[in-house]
């Protein structure tokens, strides 16, 4: 499996409505850029078309804008994140119960964390299952 | 799995914050590496080919702008949370930012353990190295020896400080300016500050090598 760089231009290709640059996506902060690998690698590994990405986001949108979204381009990674979250559960990856398990895990982890210090993810971080 | 939800707890400096967002982010990049969807050391690489892609890179600019203009250089090394503030450029990763000049006589490099507050609004994405502990000891105690794995001769007679970047204090590099760069104005200045130039791992790039 190679995921590289001309993988991720044929996603901005792709999916519409991606920020871009002429040289390809272009990310407001840090998670944005993770949210939209994380993609690409999940699609290097067959687990969704960029069709069915697209449409799924496309719907992610729709829903966010029926809940009053500004829609001001700077929610787009948003809406990205939300599919990533819904398109891992939907193929069975993770369960919706399993992400919020996991987030529970890191944020105590933050908690935990003194200021300053890197954060890591250790295994007393989880509530028992 | 809402967008709205806030989270607004934890403001206690004593602890790391991650936003609702990051953690759903973290909390992803774990449930896929433990599934085996994601190597996480291909997705650093994917990520790091976008190095010059995330964020303002608001040190660029004020690099640039400490080349061009004296009096601005000078309040730079006074209090360079002021004068990266002075830009328009503020926030919680803006703040405590010392500004370390690299000369002939000095060269000047950060090392950081990635915490929370990493100021990626202005030094941009850090790089991936920053996450080894080996790497970065090594760094403190021959940091000559890894400016060669990056490609970085200094003269011998350049002296090399390594700052280690802390929960209080943040390091911005103000790289030497390049040959060939008089007369540019700072936007095409600010083209020549690479990531790297500002935590002292590479030099500022000449204008022949950026087009």
């Amino acid at each position: 499996m190679s995921v590289d760089a001309r993988a991720a231009a044929l996603a901005a290709d792709a999916v519409p409505g991606l920020p871009r640059d002429d040289d390809g996506p272009v990310f407001r902060e840090p998670w944005e850029a993770h949210a939209f690998a994380m993609a690409v690698t999940l699609h290097a590994r067959g687990l969704f078309s960029w069709p069915e990405w697209a449409a799924a986001l496309a719907d992610e949108i729709k829903r966010a804008q029926q809940r009053g979204d500004p829609d001001s381009g700077d929610t787009y990674y948003r809406h990205w994140l939300a599919t990533l979250e819904r398109m891992v559960a939907d193929k069975g990856v993770a369960s919706a119960a399993t992400q919020l398990r996991y987030r529970a895990a890191w944020d105590h982890a933050a908690d935990r964390t003194p200021h300053g210090r890197p954060i890591e993810l250790r295994p007393d971080d989880f509530e028992p299952a | 799995m809402s967008d709205h939800h806030h989270h607004d707890h934890h403001h206690d400096h004593d602890h790391s914050e991650l936003s609702e967002t990051e953690l759903r982010v973290r909390a992803l990049e774990t449930i896929l590496t433990e599934k085996g969807y994601v190597d996480p050391a291909a997705l650093d690489l994917l990520i790091e080919t976008y190095e010059t892609k995330v964020g303002p890179r608001n040190g660029a600019r004020v690099v640039a702008k400490a080349w061009s203009d004296p009096a601005y250089r000078e309040r730079l090394l006074q209090d360079a949370t002021a004068a990266i503030a002075e830009l328009g450029y503020s926030g919680r990763q803006g703040e405590h930012i010392v500004a370390v000049e690299n000369t002939p006589a000095t060269h000047n490099m950060v090392v950081c353990t990635l915490c929370s507050c990493y100021p990626w609004s202005v030094l941009g994405l850090p790089p991936v190295w920053y996450k080894s502990a080996p790497y970065r000891s090594r760094t403190v105690k021959e940091p000559r020896a890894v400016l060669a794995d990056f490609g970085v001769t200094l003269p011998d007679d350049t002296a090399i400080r390594v700052w280690d970047s802390t929960a209080e204090i943040r390091y911005l590099v103000i790289p030497m300016r390049p040959a060939g760069s008089e007369g540019l104005s700072e936007e095409r200045l600010a083209d020549l500050v690479t990531r790297d130039s500002m935590i002292g791992t590479g030099l500022a790039c000449a204008p022949t090598e950026v087009a």
